[in-house]
């Protein structure tokens, strides 16, 4: 079971159930459970999205959009039905706090499901959970169930005259079903390959009808905005950057875990206090601030705000939330290599750019690492990313070029440690840490 | 994928799962909008019963989805957990992506392969295990992880590693 950890500097809002049983429906409730979706169909859709909007909740799985407006660009009129779509095939390495999200509260994601259906005229939910997160399935099962069973899903909801229905799933291995339009691809039961955009999902998305999809954690904070307000949300958070998010600190920090902490908390105050600072008091080397695919921070550039804008400004993303903290053992030279691999194993093949710039990276990186780099494969792997770049039609090929561009940008020197044949430096430390 | 696929369609009606899950896959038939919604759910569930993807089992839910044998395979094809060869009865998926292999997770799988003797995607002669090593299981913040089945496994060492498996084994003799 993973475990849970604390600091004094959380404000647990979306993690605030954990720990606490909240799993069992009664138990929920008495937590303050299924008040806000009491108070949606109450006060219906506009206001719903007017708190949302008011929030400043942008979304979790990585691109940061603004939800509220997400959710007002479905259209008010439809002939072909609605959807809501809860993503939680979470898969970007470096990131696990879905995973806490579907194991201590799948009610909040249920309820925020809800809350969004009312908000956008849909009567079915579907709740997609990534194929290994099997065990999670059967208490996001579970919690359904016990919904239905209580009157909260089905016909007239609540005694009201919505009715909404969730389906939950999972996946069956594939990071690139955790993009949008590939989810949709995948729930439809075909392989996840994206789909070209526009239209939208919210205008033609799951079996051609309006679509909303959200990254679960994402959905698990809308219920907690509506009961203190939209506006008391966006004050917790920093500028445009409303509420907290579950930080996933993994690597080399003395306390990894998930913290949840305020929008826009500094992150290095986030590595050395809330996580213990580096282990064994080794140097930082490097930090990769939001999952797998984020450019990688140097130690002089983490003295800023963990918020969209902020990590934008310093050159990389705050994306989903993964923090990986990497001393100095680490070679980067292998890091680079390992993060090409996963990639090109994820790559659907669709798209030539990402399908053989993916496996040319892997293949160069490969030898370079072994000993048999030239000087000029650090400026063709550079030259191959950065070709790679917005030729594309999904994300998963910057993905891949972004952070290979930093680390040639940022670690040209470790490269430069690999050439002319010799045995990567940095084994030996790796090593002795490991021992 | 033989042409002899073809002569061993199902009867209507006749099913190679247990009742259960036979029951289950026609709740799943009619419980999506569109009936083929429920495939990727049934190829899961079907290895789950079976230990992998069976030549039968893919004709049986092509039929039950009103797909093509070729539609299924295309799809089946395409997601890394779906397999078309049984492995063994524990499953043993280390994982060696960043957060894991920067706390040892490379160091795991190949601790796994020499104490269980077999390498990458292999089974040993007894049946007993399969090794893996697989990409991001989502346990990052408890790295290094390991997934046997579906059961996850987190902080592991060489030595508690050795203990999970002994665990596994000796589960398997009772």
């Amino acid at each position: 079971m993973p475990t849970l950890v604390s600091h004094p500097d959380e404000v647990k809002i979306v993690s605030s159930r954990f720990g606490k049983g909240a799993t069992e429906i009664d138990r929920y409730i008495e937590l303050g459970g299924y008040e806000a979706v009491r108070q949606a169909i109450e006060k219906g859709p506009e206001w719903i999205i007017t708190e949302m909007k008011a929030s400043n909740l942008r979304g979790r799985g990585g691109a940061g959009f603004p939800t509220g407006m997400k959710w007002s660009f479905v259209p008010k009129q439809s002939e072909k039905p609605k959807y809501v779509l809860v993503n939680g095939d979470e898969s970007e390495p470096g990131t696990c706090k879905d995973h806490l999200i579907f194991l201590h509260d799948p009610h909040a994601v249920i309820e925020g499901a809800i809350v969004a259906g009312i908000a956008v005229g849909a009567k079915t939910g579907f709740i997609y959970l990534r194929g290994e997160y099997r065990y999670l399935l059967k208490i996001m099962e579970k919690a359904i169930a016990e919904a239905y069973a209580k009157g909260f899903l089905g016909k007239g909801i609540f005694g009201s005259s919505f009715d909404f229905e969730v389906i939950s799933q999972t996946g069956a291995g594939a990071y690139e079903v955790g993009e949008e339009s590939a989810l949709m691809e995948s729930l439809e039961g075909k392989r996840g390959i994206p789909r070209i955009r526009p239209p939208f999902p919210a205008v033609v998305g799951l079996y051609g009808g309006p679509t909303v999809i959200n990254n679960a954690e994402t959905i698990a904070s809308v219920p907690h905005i509506l009961r203190m307000g939209g506006e008391a949300y966006a004050k917790i958070g920093s500028a445009r950057n409303g509420g907290t998010r579950l930080f996933c600190i993994s690597g080399h920090a003395e306390r990894p875990g998930v913290y949840e902490l305020p929008m826009g908390y500094n992150l290095k105050k986030m590595i050395y206090e809330v996580a213990g600072g580096i282990r064994g008091g080794r140097q930082l080397k490097a930090v990769v601030p939001g999952g797998s695919s984020t450019p990688v921070l140097l130690p002089n550039e983490i003295d800023i705000g963990m918020d969209f804008d902020q990590v934008g400004k310093a050159g990389s993303m705050l994306g989903s939330g993964g923090v990986v903290v990497l001393d100095e053992t680490v070679c980067m030279v292998e890091f680079a290599l390992r993060t090409i691999q996963f990639y090109q194993h994820e790559s659907c093949g669709w798209c030539i750019p990402c399908r053989e710039g993916t496996d040319w990276l892997k293949k160069t990186l490969t030898r370079f690492h072994a000993g048999g780099g030239e000087a000029k494969d650090i400026e063709n792997i550079r030259y191959l990313a950065e070709n790679m770049l917005g030729r594309t039609f999904c994300p998963l090929g910057d993905a891949a070029a972004m952070p290979t561009i930093a680390f040639i940008k940022k670690f040209r020197h470790e490269f430069e440690d690999h050439l002319n044949g010799r045995p990567c430096p940095y084994a030996k430390q790796q090593e002795l840490a490991l021992a | 994928m033989s042409l002899t696929t073809i002569s061993e369609n199902p009867k209507p009606g006749s099913t190679i799962f247990s009742p259960e899950l036979a029951a289950r896959f026609d709740r799943l038939a009619t419980l999506y909008p569109v009936r083929r919604s429920a495939l990727i759910p049934m190829l899961l569930y079907a290895q789950d019963e079976i230990g992998y993807v069976s030549d039968a089992a893919i004709a049986e839910i092509a039929q039950r989805l009103d797909l093509t044998v070729l539609d299924v395979r295309n799809v089946l094809s395409y997601y890394s957990m779906l397999r078309t060869k049984p492995v063994g009865k524990y499953n043993v998926q280390v994982c060696t992506n960043i957060s894991c292999m920067v706390r040892g997770g490379q160091e795991l799988f190949q601790h796994c392969k020499k104490r269980l003797g077999i390498g990458h995607k292999e089974t040993t002669p007894d049946g007993l295990f399969s090794l893996e090593e697989v990409e991001c299981i989502g346990a990052c913040s408890w790295a290094p992880a390991v997934q046997v089945n579906y059961d996850f496994h987190e902080n592991l060492t060489p030595e508690t590693m050795d203990a999970l498996l002994d665990e596994y084994r000796s589960k398997a003799g009772q």
